[in-house]
């Protein structure tokens, strides 16, 4: 395996994460994902929203683009459709997917268009100090929900599978192995992909919950989680299952298009 | 039968035809009345001519989705109308500060809210200059007929693509929804602008933020030869976020000053019989048709009126209006809003106490009769 920092922007760094983020994980898997395909840098484009999870554009030699909350899908959308031949991986974290551009989310999907979005799913607003998103679980703690939050969660895979996403998996910032496998196969899936990673939020998130430092909230990713198919609904009770949900060849948006311009397009 | 050049078309038809003579590549919309008909002749056509059309999930995504394929290269529009017009302004702002051109045409109808949606208003003047958060400017055109329309479209992508900024057209439901006569110009008949690509060869760092001698800043197809970052936060020459006042105090200057200090060169407008009118009317889009109208109907009676005919609302031509206005005694501003133009004229000319404002706000294209009745009051004859 070659050295990551040929990737990174390092005259650009230090990074505003904080100590024991998890998204840096997620960039390190990311990069490793990249690297082990044999992409060519410019090939690929990331597309990142608003948030503590879009900075990650800023740090990575691609071409990059950091836009507007929510509506990182929909400028995606616009660039993939535009130029089809790119890559495109679109980081986003959970309100930028599911909150304000929940329904770009779920549009980007249906169209099984080639995007690969990963959802670093922190369950809390990290960039703005520490707010309830719709990610969190009921009754956790946030500074917008003092007293615990009484709005019921979002579960990204039901979602994207009722949406139509034709790759989607799961994985954590514990697994960085099976991220990895799963960012390699996410981004070569041609159609619309969701990776969700769950990332660890100490500074809001864990202390806001009294879920300890960053390795113990990473050791809660290990013990509440399990393989997918291992365990029966029963067995698994409040765990989360981790590994690739859905994977299916559909035709692509950018491809059924090309059909269109074929069949009446000029000569 | 010949192929004329000679047609009979709707404006939203024209707006689609002009596009694709201006170059259009891209369309993204949702559909909106009175807009619509200009994504269902695109959807057809785009294909056709080798670009592309895509109906998004509402206003918000096909702002965004035009700008990023104007990024790689194409020329990229949409069409709405003032409810989506509204839902486009955030990402109308990240056009303006991340340099991205792009053309935005909103067909008005009457407002707030949803309005009056199939009826004629001209209230979304001031959205269109100050929709957008933030201090900024911008290029907004207009036009008052469907040959006007075909020429302010093709402007409206020549002026996105010179200022990479984005531009608005400010059309109406009449202009939009009435057909009338367009002869569709011969190719290069009206020059075109394309888009001004760096020279910086492959493997070279290239600045994406970097002015040239002559203040443009030539982009590199999104995608491309040149790997750089593009953002809405305040940035450096590599598009890379920064928050020192220097850099800040002048991006803020360039992005106003590179239209303010060019009024000249971008306003367009029209006037009739300007030297001796006694009574100037100044008017633009549909309501201009029955100030003219109504001009023509006057001047036969020996009125000593004239008329001035904005087609560039923004930047706002204040010293052009100020000259056009020094000998009139009587400044009437037709428009259908409670005066949004009328406050510009007024901070213009020498003698605000002379400017009055003749308009219609009830969803009514404003006739010659209505504004003949407003000049008798104005002239002091009674109604």
């Amino acid at each position: 395996m070659s050295s990551m920092t040929q990737y990174l922007r390092t005259r650009f760094m230090p990074h505003i994460w904080c100590p024991g983020c998890g998204h840096g994980i997620v960039l390190s898997g990311l990069l490793r994902a990249i690297d082990a395909l044999g992409l060519e840098k410019n090939d690929i484009v990331i597309v990142s929203g608003i948030g503590c999870s879009s900075r990650l554009q800023g740090y990575v030699d691609f071409h990059t683009m950091h836009t507007l909350h929510g509506r990182a899908l929909a400028f995606a959308t616009g660039v993939k459709f535009g130029r089809p031949e790119l890559k495109i991986i679109v980081p986003m974290g959970d309100g930028d997917a599911l909150a304000i551009g929940g329904n770009h989310f779920i549009h980007a999907a249906r169209r099984n268009i080639d995007l690969t979005a990963i959802v670093m799913n922190n369950n809390i607003y990290g960039m703005t100090g520490g707010q309830f998103s719709p990610m969190t679980d009921t009754g956790k703690k946030a500074t917008t929900a003092p007293d615990g939050t009484i709005d019921r969660p979002f579960d990204t895979v039901s979602i994207a599978t009722a949406a139509g996403a034709t790759f989607i998996a799961r994985t954590t910032t514990y697994h960085v192995h099976q991220m990895i496998q799963i960012l390699k196969k996410a981004i070569v899936h041609r159609g619309f992909s969701v990776v969700e990673i769950l990332s660890q939020c100490p500074t809001y998130y864990g202390r806001k919950n009294n879920a300890g430092s960053a390795v113990d909230m990473m050791n809660w990713f290990k013990d509440n989680t399990y393989k997918l198919g291992t365990k029966t609904a029963e067995e698994a009770g409040e765990m989360k299952a981790l590994g690739i949900f859905i994977e299916k060849d559909e035709p692509e948006y950018c491809d059924r298009y090309k059909t269109i311009i074929q069949k009446v397009g000029s000569p | 039968m010949p192929d004329s050049p000679i047609r009979f078309l709707q404006g939203n038809e024209v707006l689609a035809d002009a596009a694709l003579y201006a170059g259009l590549k891209f369309f993204a919309g949702y559909p909106i009345t009175p807009s619509t008909e200009t994504a269902e002749r695109l959807s057809y056509l785009l294909p056709r001519v080798g670009g592309k059309f895509i109906q998004m999930e509402d206003e918000l995504s096909s702002m965004c989705a035009i700008i990023g394929a104007s990024l790689t290269g194409l020329k990229a529009m949409t069409a709405t109308s003032g409810p989506g017009f509204s839902l486009m302004q955030e990402a109308i702002g990240y056009a303006v500060m991340a340099e991205i051109p792009c053309v935005i045409a909103d067909v008005q109808r009457g407002g707030p809210s949803t309005g009056l949606p199939t009826r004629v208003s001209q209230g979304d003047v001031m959205q269109a200059r100050w929709g957008t958060h933030g201090d900024h400017s911008i290029i907004t055109l207009t036009a008052s007929n469907h040959q006007d329309m075909f020429t302010m479209t093709v402007e409206a992508f020549n002026l996105a693509e010179t200022f990479r900024t984005p531009v608005i057209l400010l059309f109406d439901e009449v202009l939009a929804h009435m057909r009338e006569k367009v002869t569709i110009p011969e190719k290069d008949e009206i020059p075109i602008v394309d888009r001004l690509v760096t020279s910086v060869p492959r493997g070279t760092d290239y600045h994406p933020y970097f002015p040239r001698e002559d203040g443009r800043l030539p982009m590199s197809d999104f995608g491309g030869s040149h790997r750089y970052n593009v953002t809405g936060l305040f940035h450096d020459m590599w598009g890379f976020p920064t928050d020192k006042p220097d850099v800040v105090n002048e991006l803020m200057h360039h992005l106003v000053n590179k239209i303010e200090n060019r009024v000249s060169i971008i306003q367009r407008y029209k006037e009739y019989h300007i030297d001796d009118a006694e009574t100037l009317l100044i008017s633009y889009g549909s309501a201009a048709r029955s100030a003219r109208h109504i001009m023509e109907d006057r001047r036969k009676v020996g009125m000593n009126i004239g008329m001035l005919e904005l087609q560039t609302l923004w930047p706002f031509p204040r010293q052009l209006v100020q000259e056009k206005t020094k000998n009139a005694k009587y400044i009437v501003v037709v428009e259908m809003n409670m005066g949004q133009i009328e406050n510009e004229v007024r901070a213009s000319v020498n003698h605000s106490d002379s400017v009055y404002l003749a308009n219609r706000v009830d969803g009514q294209l404003i006739t010659p009769t209505d504004i003949k009745n407003f000049l008798r009051i104005i002239h002091g004859r009674g109604i």
